[in-house]
């Protein structure tokens, strides 16, 4: 027996040390591994809320954000490689062509 | 039974999560990752979700993460080095992060009454498993968002080929 919010409360945790790795990181790779952190602190929420519910729709729901999850990887990663081709450096510091 | 897994995996997924901040190196980041998704798959298993908790496993762990270790070895990323905006995301990052998390786990405290407690393995509804409950679903209801999501993937493979192609 396990009261749901201990659930939400373990994914708000996960959510928001992805947020502290998305800001404090400077290397691209480890920047968008944050990003697949937050989307696994979400999915939890869903199962979590389905079980309560009773309802298999937020399960439906998760299996879709990891569909997406994998597309973005994907399209992610094939960026980074081509940053990396073009300006040789993975740090987002040094990544500033659109900054004024 | 069901606390117990609850506390030894969510504290496994926690200490990951936490590694993952800690550590300055992209490959020891991507395998703390990894630890956090096997221990919400396991935690996926407990709340009834056994068909997503297969998925985790193969998707997650198995093939993004991949990807991702395959990405870092290829381009031979270092060790991170601080600069004056990693300083600066320090002073925003941490405290911003943390006030997100008191909001949220304000509002859960504090509704906890309204959410009720979860019993060990799945009671969805009336079908005979979990798989069975969710292919119904995702076959009948929702069979246009999952032809979607096909030619969204298929739209994904042809943008990373395009991308990670060499120029002529």
């Amino acid at each position: 027996m396990v009261p749901t919010a201990y659930y939400l409360i373990l994914a708000a945790m996960l959510f928001s040390i992805g947020i502290a790795a998305f800001l404090i990181k400077r290397n691209v790779i480890t920047i968008f591994i944050s990003i697949e952190l937050m989307l696994n602190a979400v999915n939890l929420t869903f199962v979590a809320f389905a079980h309560m519910w009773h309802q298999v729709a937020g399960q439906i729901f998760v299996f879709f954000v990891m569909v997406v999850a994998a597309a973005e990887a994907a399209v992610g990663l094939a960026i980074i490689i081509s940053i990396f081709r073009s300006r040789q450096t993975l740090n987002v510091d040094e990544i500033d062509l659109m900054k004024l | 039974m069901q606390l117990a897994l609850f506390i030894i995996f969510g504290a496994l997924a926690l200490g990951g999560a936490l590694n993952l901040l800690y550590q300055r190196h992209p490959i020891h980041s991507a395998l703390s990752l990894v630890v956090v998704m096997m221990s919400l798959a396991v935690l996926y298993w407990s709340l009834g979700a056994e068909f997503l908790a297969a998925a985790q496993v193969i998707v997650y762990s198995g093939a993004i993460m991949v990807l991702f270790i395959f990405v870092i070895m290829l381009l031979n990323a270092g060790e991170e080095h601080r600069t004056n905006g990693s300083r600066a995301a320090y002073a925003v990052g941490i405290p911003g992060a943390a006030a997100i998390f008191c909001l949220l786990s304000f509002v859960f405290l504090s509704e906890r009454s309204a959410l009720m407690t979860s019993n060990i393995g799945g009671d969805l509804s009336n079908a005979a498993d979990n798989i069975a409950d969710v292919s119904a679903m995702l076959f009948t209801r929702q069979l246009l968002p999952f032809e979607v999501t096909s030619i969204l993937i298929l739209v994904a493979i042809l943008g990373a080929v395009v991308l990670a192609r060499k120029e002529q």
